[in-house]
């Protein structure tokens, strides 16, 4: 696909074909945490965590609250070094390449992988079409008129959010409802092309209708981005998930990983009897 | 068109119409001493501020009756003569104003920008405290400094200015040619633009901490937003930290341009009296309003300081509109909501 050509991902399926399965080809990266361990200030919060996010793949990251799923996913993209007091070990490598090398520019890795948060987060001084080109603009990437106006209606296509804001492109981000912002930030996040897309408990805040949409969302973009999303909610981990991360911080230690593998062994036979209490609802 | 169904068991009494009913609170005696208490301190306010605006106000009659409407329109002030006008001194005052906006403008909001995205935490609480610092020196010591460091330095400065862009009328000098016959360096002496520089340097802090404040309250979740699309430090900074302290920024410098407006000292100082309209700023001479009030309110007669006083209700008004405006805009944009000024 050349750069500004547009393909009407729309015509993808709605509903996932094979939830379980991953796509045969896909277009997103490879994301490799080798050995993670994080610091805020002298307080270990992660412990060598380890975990191979291959393309075409949605990764769950569950367990319970303080248990450092939100900061592994924030050092996946470099977003844990904005913390002052933040430290960490180990290295992330997007398709082979250490994100933390020294060569490699932040905002580059930044722009490669992209994330969406906990609380939608749209800039409010910007309109729904400009809110879907921040990303180029604050990159510098320059684009025609016409391609501008392509790239909104395919993101936000993508998004899912299209048919709801076609006719109001020029209002305010702001003004849209909480999941409708939220499916905005997806559009934006999309918007630079990413390979990766780590979302941050996108649901939420969000009701229940709004949720389906965001999964329905997540199902078709998993064959063009490489997908990992924290969540605390186990039956969205077990929808749109095809392989799951159980982390665990038992007291006084750092998180870690528990057990990883597919979303259904997770589910339906956990070999470690904590992961099998968390799914089963028995703490946590 | 509805209708209205009666549900009501036939043969009941038909409901009066229902009102709103009133909801009385009951205060124990000390909220209410507390009320009236607090209520009370805050109208002090109110008091203050009318009775020095109506005791000004009232200066205006006298004056009014005994200048007439002359007393705005003419530019000389001349107690010997009796001819006393304040249209010279409104131009002065807003044009040294203005300058010293011109100047302080940009450095503060680039310091605050400095301070609020660039600096080091540790570095930011001793920034911070110097910058409080500098609006804690008192304005006669800025004077000095303005008078004795500042002023030999900056003529060359207004000078440079001259030389390049003396084409344009704004910056034309009398007798500021260097190739002329007439040419005198003083000339550019003493000048509203040196006092305006100086008077520069006082506003930064006021403005600087005004938006200092807004920009550290600029949403981290925006922030985070616009980083995690790649974006660098200065494109977020344009995204997120601008558009949200547009209040801050323009409130802070309202808020400065009304310090401006009422600086003496300084401006008693530095700017040589001369009560001739003219729009050259890099030019000897000059007057404000409240250098005006200061050098001639020892030898006024009694009418004489109506006269003054009715000028230094003109600046009140003005800094009072002034001030309106910054509270307004600040409290409008979406950076006001929390921002005290």
């Amino acid at each position: 696909m050349t750069e500004g050509e547009i393909v009407n991902t729309f015509a993808a399926p709605a509903v996932d074909p094979a939830p379980t399965q991953a796509y045969a080809n896909p277009t997103g990266a490879h994301l490799d945490a080798d050995r993670i361990s994080a610091w805020f200030g002298t307080n270990k919060v992660l412990e060598r965590v380890s975990l191979s996010m291959p393309p075409g793949t949605v990764t769950a990251l569950i367990g319970p609250s303080g248990c450092g799923k939100s900061t592994f996913l924030r050092i996946l993209n470099r977003m844990h070094e904005l913390v002052p007091s933040a430290k960490l070990a180990g290295e992330v490598r997007l398709n082979g390449v250490d994100i933390y090398a020294a060569d490699n520019p932040i905002t580059q890795t930044r722009k490669r992988i992209g994330m969406v948060f906990q609380k939608p987060n749209p800039f409010p001084a910007m309109s729904i079409g400009e809110n879907v080109l921040a990303g180029l603009k604050l990159t510098g990437t320059r684009l025609a008129r016409r391609e501008q106006a392509e790239l909104i209606e395919d993101c936000l296509q993508r998004g899912g959010l299209w048919a709801e804001v076609k006719e109001r492109l020029g209002d305010p981000g702001g003004s849209l409802s909480g999941g409708q912002q939220q499916r905005l930030c997806i559009a934006r996040a999309l918007a630079v092309r990413p390979d990766v897309l780590l979302m941050d408990e996108p649901c939420s805040a969000l009701d229940p209708t709004s949720t389906r949409r965001i999964e329905e969302t997540i199902a078709i973009l998993r064959n063009q981005v490489t997908i990992v999303i924290v969540t605390h909610n186990m039956q969205q981990a077990a929808r749109v998930s095809q392989q799951c991360a159980f982390f665990l911080a038992e007291q006084g230690t750092p998180g870690q990983i528990v057990e990883s593998g597919s979303t259904k062994d997770i589910f339906e036979k956990p070999r470690d009897p904590r992961t099998s209490d968390y799914v089963n609802g028995r703490f946590g | 068109m509805t209708t209205v169904i009666d549900l009501r068991p036939a043969g009941s009494a038909p409901e009066p119409d229902e009102a709103p009913r009133s909801i009385r609170k009951s205060l124990s005696t000390s909220d209410r001493v507390f009320r009236w208490g607090t209520t009370a301190i805050g109208a002090m306010v109110l008091v203050i501020i009318g009775a020095v605006g109506s005791f000004l106000g009232y200066q205006l009659v006298p004056t009014l009756r005994d200048y007439g409407l002359r007393f705005f329109t003419e530019n000389q002030w001349n107690p010997e003569l009796n001819i006393l006008g304040i249209s010279a001194v409104l131009i002065g005052t807003v044009e040294v104003a203005l300058i010293a906006i011109v100047i302080s403008f940009p450095l503060a909001l680039l310091t605050a920008l400095y301070i609020s995205e660039y600096t080091p935490p540790w570095a930011r609480a001793f920034l911070v405290s110097m910058i409080d610092l500098m609006a804690a020196i008192p304005s006669i010591v800025y004077a000095m400094w303005g008078l004795f460091l500042i002023e030999p330095h900056a003529l060359y400065l207004g000078r440079w200015i001259n030389e390049y862009f003396g084409w344009f009328p704004l910056f034309h000098v009398q007798g500021g040619d260097a190739r002329g016959a007439l040419f005198n360096l003083e000339a550019f002496d003493s000048s509203p633009f040196i006092a305006g520089m100086v008077v520069s340097m006082m506003v930064i802090p006021l403005a600087c901490a005004v938006m200092l404040g807004v920009f550290r309250q600029a949403p981290i979740s925006e922030r985070e937003g616009a980083y995690a699309l790649g974006s660098t430090r200065w494109g977020m900074i344009r995204a997120v930290v601008l558009p949200f302290g547009r209040g801050g920024i323009v409130g802070g410098t309202m808020l400065a341009l009304g310090r401006a407006l009422g600086e003496t000292i300084v401006v008693l100082l530095i700017l040589s009296l001369n009560t001739d309209i003219k729009f050259r700023p890099l030019e000897i001479g000059g007057i404000t309003t409240a250098s005006l009030i200061a050098n001639y309110f020892g030898e006024a007669t009694s009418g004489q300081l109506d006269a003054l006083l009715a000028a230094g209700f003109v600046l009140f008004a003005m800094t009072i509109v002034v001030n309106t405006i910054a509270a307004v805009i600040v409290a409008r944009s979406r950076s006001g909501a929390q921002t005290e000024i």
